[in-house]
C-alpha cells in the first residue's frame, strides 16, 4: 500500500539488471557521458558560470548552441542504435539469431526512429533557426525570449525521459508511431508506450511553442526594410516550417492524447475492441507526421540556399520561384498523408487523388533543385565543406525524391511499402536532405556561433565518409526491398539470400561510424586551435557571405547589433560590402540604448516539473504528478508576477562593447 | 592501369555472382497477373522519371567542376538572378512529366484496385485469411477446410482474399502474386489476384505485431486444378477439426509457425472473429487474449 503510494508501479524490476547489452554498456557508457560533463565543470567551478550564463539565458543564440548540442547528444544516442540493428540483421540469419531478442530489437528500432526525429532533427532545426534567423532578420532576439527557453528545455525533458526508458523500466516496442492496437494496453502492458507518450507530448509542446515564437518573430520583428520578399531563404524556409509546427503539431498532442486515455482509462479511441477504430490514429498521426517531415527538410533547403549562394559568389537564381516553391510545399504537405496507408483498404479514387497529390510535390522540389544548379552555373563555386554536402545533397536527393515519387503510386506502394525500400528511401531523402542540410548549416554558422571556423580538412573527409557510408548501408536496402524484405524484422531464413546485402549495409553503418568519429574530431581539433589565425574570425564575415548575420561580429554580442539595420535590398549586406570597395563611407554609428529581456530560470524550472510530471505519469506516481502539475503552475504564477523581466544597455555600455567586438569595421 | 583495370573487372564480377546466386528479385520476378502489372508499372514509372534524374546528376557534376573557383577561363556573372525563360522551363520539366506519372497514376490504380474482381471468367476461389499472432490462418469456407501459413491454389483461377486480423493490425504480401493490404481486427479487407505458374511462393506479414513478427512466413502452393481438388480432399479428411474451441487455442500467441490442416465443422467461423471485436464494451477484459469467442 505505502509501496504503491510512493513508488506507483516502480519496482526493483523494472530495472533490467539481466540484460548485459543495457547494464554492461548503455548505462556504463551514459554514466562515463554525464561523469565527462560533471567532474570538469565541478573541477573549474563553473557550474555558477553554467547557471547564469547557459541555464538561465534567454539569448537565442545560445539557446540555438544548446539545441544543436542535445542534438548531436541525440544524435550518437540514434546511431548506437542503429549500428545495433545493423549488425544484428547481419548476423541473425537462418540458425544463428544474432545477439538481440525481439524485443528488444523492437525497443531499438522504435527508440531509433523516436530519437532520430524528435530529438535529433527537431533540435537541431530549432537549433539552426534560433542561431540564424534572428540575425538574418536584423532583430536582437526572438520575440519571447522567455518561451524560447522554455521550449528548449521542455525539448530536454522529453529527451531525458526517453533516455531513462533505457534504465528505468523500457522503451515502447511498437515502432517509432506506436500504432494501436499493438501499442494498446492489450498487447503492450509495460510502461514503454507510457514513457513514449509522456517524452513526446513534453517534447512536442516545446516544438510547438517554438514554432509560434519563430512565426511572431520572423512576421514582426524584421529590421526596416526588409519586406516578407526581402527575406533570405533561410528565414522563409523557417517561417514556413514554423506555419507548419503550429497547424500539425496539435494534431500530435491529440493523437497522444487520446491513446494515452485508452491507456489510463480504459477508453476505446483506438483499441481494437468495443468500436475502438485504430485506422483513425494511423489517419492522425500522419497528419501530423508527413507535415513533419517537411518541417525538418524546409529549413535544409533554406540552408542549401544560403551555402549555394555564398559559395558559389552569385545571387540566388530565381529568388521569387524559390519562395513560391517553398509555399506550395507547406500547402501540399498537408495534403498528401494518406499515402503512408494506400495499403489500408481506400477505395481507388481516394488512393489515386493522394497519390497525384503527393508526386505534385516534386515540381516545386525539382523548381528548387533547377534554381541551385542555375546559382551554380556561371559562378565561382568554392569546395568547402558546406558546399560539398550541398553537391552530395542534390545528387543524393534526386534519387531520394525518383523513389519517393515511385511510392506515391498506389499499384507500385502495395509491393513495397513496408519494405526496406520504404527505410531506404526515407533515409535516403533524411540523411541525403535534412541531416546533409543540418550538417552544412552547423559548419556553415559555426564561426558566427563560436568565433572560430571549424577544421575544413577533416569535415572534408567526415563529408565524403558520411556520403560513401550513406550509400553503401542504405542501397542494398533498395536492393532488398524488390526482393520482398520487410521492414522489422530481427531474424530471417539464409533461403531468402538477404544476408550478403545486410552484411554490406552493417559495412556502410561502419563507414558512418567513422565519419561520425571524424566529426567528433573535427570539432575537437578546431577547439584545440581556435586562436590560431586559420581559425579565428575577426572579421565576422568568414566566407565573404551575403546576408545580415555576417554584418555583425562573430560572436555577435549579445544584442547582435549595436544599431539595427536598414534593408533595401536582398541581399543587401552584399552589396553595402560592394558599395564600400566602391569608396562608399558608411555613416558613423549613432548609438541609441538597447532593451533586452533579462535572464529567467523559469523555463528551467518549468521544465523540470514538466520531467517530474512525466515520470510520474508513466509510473502512476500520484504525488509525483501532483508535484509536477502544481510546481508547472505555481512557476507560471510567480512568473507573471515578476515585473523585472527587461532592462536597458545604456550608449555608454554599447560603445564599451562595442570598441571590444571590434565591430564597425566592416559596416 | 591495365592490371589495375583487369584486378578490378574481375572483383566486380565476382562480387556480382556471390551476390545474385540463388536469390531471386521477388518483386522482379512475379508470378501473377497482379504482381506482373504492378512490376510494369514499376518499370515504367522508373525509366520515366530516369529521363530527368540522370541528367540532373550529370548536370550537377558538369557544372560543379566546370565552374569551379580555379577555373577563371568559365564565365562569371554574380549577378545573374532571374530568367523568365529558364524558370518556366523550371517549372514546366517536372510539370510535364508529373502530369503523365498522374495519368498513369490514375488509370493503375483503378486497374490494380485490390477489392476489384479480376477481369477473367472464372469464379473467384474466396479463402478468408486471419492474422493471429504470430501465425497466418486460411479458412476455405466452401470447402470446409482451414490451414495454418500454407495455401494451395488453382493456377489460373482468380483467388479472393477476405481479410482480417484477431491480432494487432498488420497486413498479408505475397510480392510474386500480388502486393499487399492490411489485416484488421474486427474489419474486412480484400485482395484480389491470380497465379500463372505452378509454383511455390512465399508470403509474409508485413506490418508489425510483436515478438513474433518475424516467423509469420506462410507459403503458396499454386497448382494445376485436379492437384488443388486432390489437395482439398486429403485435407477435409484431417483428424483435426478447426472447433471453436481448437481456434481460441490456436489463437493464442505463439511463435510456433508449423504448418497445420485442419476440416472445418464450423460454418461461420470469420464472421464470429470479425463480431467478437464488434460487442459493447462490458464484455470485455482489459486483455484481448482473454477475449472468447463463445458460440450462440
Amino acid at each position: 500500500m505505502l509501496q504503491n503510494l510512493l513508488f506507483g508501479k516502480l519496482t526493483l524490476d523494472a530495472i533490467p539488471f539481466d540484460n548485459p547489452i543495457i547494464m554492461g554498456i548503455g548505462l556504463p557508457v551514459m554514466v562515463i557521458f554525464a561523469l565527462g560533463f560533471i567532474i570538469p565543470v565541478t573541477y573549474k567551478k563553473k557550474w555558477k558560470y553554467l547557471w547564469k550564463e547557459w541555464i538561465t539565458t534567454v539569448d537565442h543564440k545560445k539557446i540555438g548552441i544548446m539545441y544543436i548540442i542535445l542534438a548531436f547528444v541525440m544524435l550518437l544516442r540514434g546511431f548506437v542504435d542503429a549500428l545495433m540493428m545493423r549488425s544484428q540483421q547481419a548476423l541473425s540469419v537462418g540458425d544463428s539469431m544474432g545477439y538481440l531478442p525481439a524485443h528488444h530489437f523492437a525497443e531499438i528500432f522504435s527508440a531509433h526512429g523516436v530519437i532520430m526525429i524528435f530529438f535529433m532533427a527537431m533540435p537541431f532545426m530549432f537549433g539552426l533557426l534560433n542561431l540564424a534567423v534572428p540575425l538574418q532578420i536584423g532583430t536582437r532576439d526572438v520575440a519571447f525570449p522567455y518561451l524560447n527557453s522554455l521550449s528548449f528545455w521542455l525539448t530536454v525533458a522529453g529527451a531525458l525521459l526517453v533516455n531513462i526508458s533505457l534504465v528505468i523500466g523500457q522503451f515502447e516496442a511498437a515502432g517509432w508511431l506506436a500504432y494501436p492496437p499493438l501499442s494498446e494496453l492489450a498487447y503492450s502492458p509495460g510502461v514503454g508506450v507510457d514513457y513514449y507518450i509522456w517524452a513526446l507530448q513534453i517534447a512536442g509542446v516545446g516544438s510547438l511553442l517554438s514554432g509560434i515564437n519563430f512565426l511572431v518573430t520572423i512576421l514582426k520583428l524584421r529590421c526596416p526594410g526588409m519586406t516578407l520578399f526581402k527575406m533570405p531563404i533561410f528565414t522563409w524556409t523557417g517561417l514556413c516550417a514554423s506555419v507548419l509546427v503550429i497547424l500539425a503539431f496539435p494534431i500530435l498532442t491529440v493523437t497522444l492524447g487520446l491513446l494515452f486515455m485508452d491507456r489510463y482509462f480504459g477508453m476505446h479511441f483506438f483499441t481494437a475492441a468495443a468500436g475502438g477504430n485504430a485506422m483513425m490514429y494511423v489517419n492522425l498521426i500522419w497528419a501530423w507526421g508527413h507535415p513533419e517531415v517537411y518541417i525538418l527538410i524546409l529549413p535544409a533547403f533554406g540552408v542549401f540556399s544560403e551555402v549555394t549562394a555564398t559559395f558559389c559568389k552569385k545571387t540566388l537564381f530565381g529568388y521569387t520561384s524559390m519562395v513560391w516553391a517553398t509555399i506550395a510545399i507547406t500547402f501540399l504537405s498537408f495534403i498528401v498523408w494518406l499515402h503512408h496507408f494506400f495499403t489500408m483498404g481506400a477505395g481507388a479514387d481516394v488512393n489515386a487523388f493522394f497519390g497525384i497529390a503527393t508526386m505534385i510535390i516534386a515540381v516545386p522540389t525539382g523548381v528548387k533543385i533547377f534554381n541551385w544548379l542555375f546559382t551554380m552555373y556561371r559562378g565561382r563555386i568554392q569546395f568547402t565543406t558546406p558546399m560539398l554536402y550541398t553537391i552530395g545533397f542534390l545528387v543524393t536527393f534526386a534519387v531520394g525524391g525518383m523513389t519517393g515519387v515511385l511510392m506515391s503510386i498506389p499499384g507500385v506502394d502495395f509491393q513495397i511499402h513496408n519494405s526496406v525500400f520504404l527505410v531506404a528511401h526515407f533515409h535516403n531523402v533524411i540523411i541525403g536532405g535534412v541531416v546533409f542540410g543540418y550538417f552544412a548549416g552547423f559548419i556553415y554558422w559555426f564561426p558566427k556561433a563560436f568565433g572560430f571556423k571549424l577544421n575544413e580538412k577533416i569535415g572534408k573527409w567526415a563529408f565524403w565518409f558520411w556520403l560513401i557510408g550513406f550509400y553503401v548501408a542504405f542501397m542494398p536496402l533498395y536492393v532488398l526491398g524488390l526482393k520482398g524484405m520487410t521492414r522489422r524484422l530481427y531474424h530471417y531464413s539464409a533461403a531468402t539470400g538477404w544476408h550478403p546485402w545486410l552484411i554490406v549495409a552493417s559495412m556502410g553503418s561502419l563507414i558512418i561510424l567513422i565519419a561520425v568519429c571524424l566529426q567528433i574530431l573535427q570539432v575537437i581539433v578546431s577547439i584545440k586551435n581556435r586562436n590560431l589565425p586559420a581559425y579565428k574570425d575577426v572579421t565576422g564575415d568568414p566566407w565573404d557571405a551575403r546576408t545580415l548575420e555576417w554584418s555583425t561580429s562573430s560572436i555577435p554580442p549579445f544584442y547582435n547589433f549595436a544599431i539595427i539595420p536598414q534593408v533595401e535590398h536582398r541581399d543587401d549586406f552584399w552589396r553595402k560590402k560592394q558599395e564600400i570597395k566602391a569608396g562608399h563611407k558608411p555613416p558613423a554609428p549613432e548609438y541609441k540604448d538597447i532593451h533586452m529581456p533579462r535572464n529567467t530560470a523559469t523555463g528551467f524550472i518549468i521544465a523540470v516539473f514538466a520531467g517530474i510530471f512525466g515520470f510520474g505519469m508513466v509510473w502512476n506516481i500520484m504525488w509525483l504528478v501532483c508535484l509536477g502539475i502544481v510546481g508547472i503552475f505555481a512557476s507560471v504564477i510567480i512568473r507573471s508576477f515578476d515585473s523585472n523581466t527587461d532592462y536597458y544597455v545604456t550608449v555608454d555600455e554599447i560603445k564599451k562593447i562595442e570598441a571590444e567586438f571590434l565591430h564597425g569595421e566592416v559596416l | 592501369m591495365n592490371k589495375f583495370r583487369h584486378i578490378l573487372s574481375i572483383s566486380l564480377i565476382t562480387a556480382l555472382t556471390f551476390l545474385l546466386s540463388g536469390c531471386q528479385f521477388a518483386m522482379l520476378n512475379p508470378k501473377g497477373i497482379i504482381a506482373t502489372s504492378e512490376m510494369h508499372l514499376l518499370i515504367d514509372v522508373t525509366l520515366l522519371m530516369l529521363i530527368i534524374v540522370i541528367p540532373v546528376i550529370i548536370l550537377t557534376f558538369v557544372i560543379a567542376w566546370r565552374y569551379r573557383a580555379s577555373n577563371k577561363n568559365a564565365k562569371y556573372t554574380p549577378d545573374h538572378a532571374h530568367n523568365t525563360v529558364v524558370e518556366i522551363v523550371c517549372w514546366s520539366i517536372p510539370g510535364i512529366i508529373i502530369l503523365i506519372l498522374s495519368t498513369i497514376t490514375w488509370i493503375s490504380t483503378h486497374k490494380l484496385d485490390p477489392y476489384k474482381p479480376l477481369d477473367t471468367k472464372s469464379k473467384p476461389l474466396i479463402i478468408q485469411v486471419v492474422s493471429l499472432d504470430w501465425r497466418w490462418l486460411f479458412i476455405y469456407p466452401k470447402q470446409h477446410i482451414a490451414t495454418i501459413n500454407y495455401i494451395n491454389i488453382p493456377v489460373n483461377q482468380q483467388v479472393k482474399f477476405v481479410i482480417t486480423a484477431d491480432s494487432p493490425m498488420n497486413s498479408i504480401e505475397m510480392p510474386q502474386l500480388a502486393g499487399q493490404i492490411y489485416a484488421m481486427p474486427g474489419m474486412q479487407t480484400k485482395l484480389h489476384f491470380m497465379a500463372n505458374e505452378i509454383g511455390h511462393y512465399r508470403g509474409f506479414a508485413a506490418n508489425y505485431t510483436g515478438d513474433g513478427f518475424a516467423n509469420m512466413v506462410f507459403w503458396v502452393r499454386a497448382d494445376d486444378k485436379q492437384e488443388f481438388n486432390k489437395w482439398v480432399k486429403d485435407k477435409q479428411h484431417s483428424p483435426h477439426k478447426l472447433t471453436m474451441a481448437a481456434y481460441n487455442e490456436l489463437s493464442k500467441p505463439s511463435k510456433n509457425s508449423k504448418r497445420q490442416y485442419f476440416s472445418l465443422p464450423e460454418d461461420n467461423l470469420f464472421n464470429k472473429i470479425i463480431m467478437k471485436y464488434k460487442k459493447p464494451a462490458p464484455h470485455l477484459t482489459m486483455t484481448s487474449h482473454n477475449i472468447k469467442v463463445t458460440d450462440r
